[in-house]
């Protein structure tokens, strides 16, 4: 992003600095909550007591080392894990799957079956919550269960899914998929062998953006998960209840869980932020 | 919100009639497959197959639970046994006078209309001065989001630490400049605390408003801040006169996404407060959780559902329909 936007700027003249001193404040805010939780984890009770904004003085490794040998710790992560991995394959595949005749065939009730999508972004987990969770536990008689999180969290990212995938494929060059068609490939043939991995970018993006949605969901797992199935979200919560005298532990495990959602954002950022301004732009 | 919630644009920003987001590219009418007209049952079967799963997950998980939401809500429904004792309207009735559940709608738009008048001028502001020229902008830009990636219980779990009573660094700051803290905290003290709830939800939200700003200001062309150069305006006049004028439609959009969350507000409030103290940051998403799951008032939590999803589907509508449209349609 950075390299791309040098190369047109718009003032030509020189920067003013306090043009960088807010910069800074502004990145000091938002960055600031975050590294302190990691800083606190780094310190004693007793050290956050003395003087809660200090820096850790001497660094202890000893709340980290225990959040790593919390067997309770991995249990959450492998369930965050699997519970995301399984989103996103579900909400990937049968997304673009459903984006692909949206944006290469054309059929009658085309736009109407696409609005379906448009207005399933309208329906808040929150409205359907209570169903949900009774219908998962009761009548499917999933509940603490990874696909009894995953297989509803995939329904509700299908919709943004579709509507990030439509647009992508249907800029992307319709020659190829006609030379293989007129050398006699089938339609699904050149979904698989030629859409599928032309539009691997896109795929990434609304990939992780299922990933990170699963790995900090709270709400579902809440009403569906107990005991050793629980999900980093509820473990961070549940942890920071039972060990509220225990400011530096929770601070600790905390810091842990948002490792991977942020590892993966900072590496994959260029293209989240593309797609997200791609669905935007509009 | 979840990002889920930022391709709404899409709906927001093109008529009924229109499709939804343009392509970067040209925009290419679909063609039909060779080997068969456009009704031939060979393509109609590849179109089921194609859709036939995503339409199963939702049809399953969204549209079955929403209908059962309406359903419950005409119940009296304790949560077990058979569904059978209708009550009519008698829920709505419930739920709408109840004081609590008035307050959490209340607070619900306190939060909608803090977020455009707060966090529309910051997130311009700084988007604005983002798109200056200045070193290392990439990695401003980076951090900024940082807070939007960070899950929102992890927010509000260091969020509370740093709103502690006392032993907080929010006290700490405060007192160091001379004030004094609240005895009960921001978050324990009924006046204050949906002021701390607000802060903590500008912070983790500010920077996809900042993001979405920017990909707007990189569609305003080159020509015309040399333009405006050229006719002797200011840096504050280009942006107030020219520049922000033409983000007129990502703003729209930002709003109408911030409206949406702001009324869906669950996971921060629940772990910062838990609706408390004293119901004063409760929220619908909050009121209806707790009626349902620790009150057993299954038929109330479906009538605050439907209250809740039809209040979201109205602002959607009246959004789209006086402030959206002018953008789809070339002249207002």
């Amino acid at each position: 992003m950075s390299t791309t936007t040098a190369s047109r700027d718009r003032t030509r003249r020189a920067t003013n600095p306090a043009v960088y001193v807010i910069a800074l404040a502004v990145v000091a805010l938002s960055v600031g909550p975050v590294v302190y939780g990691a800083l606190g984890g780094f310190r004693s009770n007793e050290q956050i007591a003395r003087n809660p904004a200090g820096l850790p003085d001497p660094w202890r490794l000893g709340n980290y080392t225990s959040v790593f040998g919390n067997p309770q710790f991995w249990d959450y992560a492998v369930n965050s894990m699997v519970i995301a991995a399984l989103t996103t394959a579900i909400a990937v595949g049968a997304g673009v799957m459903a984006a692909y005749p949206l944006a290469r065939y054309r059929f009658r009730f085309r736009e109407s079956l696409f609005m379906v999508f448009v207005l399933g972004l309208l329906f808040p987990l929150a409205t359907a919550i209570i169903p949900l969770s009774i219908f998962i536990s009761r009548d499917l008689q999933m509940s603490n269960s990874w696909w009894g999180v995953a297989l509803p969290q995939a329904a509700f990212a299908l919709p943004v899914t579709v509507v990030i995938l439509r647009p992508f494929l249907m800029a992307l060059p319709q020659e190829i998929e006609d030379a293989a068609l007129i050398d006699g490939a089938s339609r699904i043939g050149v979904f698989w062998r030629i859409a599928l991995p032309l539009s691997a970018p896109a795929l990434v993006t609304v990939g992780v953006l299922a990933f990170v949605t699963s790995w900090n969901s709270y709400l579902l797992p809440l009403l569906l998960l107990q005991d050793e199935m629980r999900t980093l979200p509820l473990g961070v919560a549940d942890y920071s209840t039972e060990h509220s005298a225990d400011t530096a532990g929770v601070l600790a495990f905390t810091s842990v869980a948002m490792i991977p959602a942020l590892v993966l954002f900072l590496a994959l950022q260029g293209r989240i932020v593309n797609g997200l301004q791609g669905a935007v732009k509009g | 919100m979840s990002l889920s919630s930022v391709a709404t644009t899409a709906a927001g920003t093109t008529g009924p009639d229109d499709t939804v987001a343009s392509p970067p590219g040209p925009r290419r009418p679909p063609r039909r497959g060779p080997g068969g007209g456009a009704g031939s049952w060979r393509t109609r079967l590849e179109i089921a197959v194609f859709v036939a799963p995503a339409l199963v997950l939702m049809g399953l998980f969204i549209a079955w639970p929403v209908v059962s939401a309406v359903r419950m809500s005409f119940y009296r429904w304790r949560g077990f046994g058979p569904m059978d004792d209708f009550v009519g309207l008698r829920n709505y009735e419930r739920v709408l006078t109840d004081d609590v559940f008035t307050q959490a709608v209340g607070h619900n738009f306190v939060i909608v209309v803090l977020s455009i008048l707060i966090q529309l001028p910051l997130g311009l502001a700084v988007a604005l001065l983002l798109n200056r020229r200045m070193r290392g902008r990439g990695v401003v830009r980076t951090l900024i989001f940082v807070p939007y990636v960070v899950a929102e219980v992890i927010a509000g779990v260091i969020w509370f630490q740093l709103l502690l009573p006392e032993t907080g660094v929010a006290d700490g700051l405060i007192g160091a400049v001379g004030l004094t803290p609240p005895d009960q905290g921001f978050l324990g003290t009924p006046s204050l605390a949906l002021w701390a709830v607000f802060g903590v939800l500008t912070w983790k939200y500010l920077g996809l408003a900042i993001l979405l700003f920017l990909a707007g200001l990189q569609s305003v062309p080159e020509e015309i801040y040399e333009a405006a150069a050229l006719d002797g305006a200011s840096w504050w006049q280009t942006q107030v006169r020219v520049v922000v004028p033409l983000l007129g439609p990502t703003i729209r959009t930002w709003c109408f996404l911030s409206m949406i969350g702001s009324i869906q507000q669950f996971d921060i409030v629940w772990v910062l407060t838990g609706g408390g103290p004293a119901n004063a940051t409760t929220t619908m998403a909050t009121y209806l959780l707790t009626q349902g799951t620790q009150r057993g008032n299954y038929g109330v939590a479906g009538a605050a559902s439907v209250v809740l999803f039809v209040i979201g589907v109205a602002m959607a509508a009246l959004y789209q329909r006086f402030v959206l449209r002018r953008d789809t349609r070339p002249e207002g």
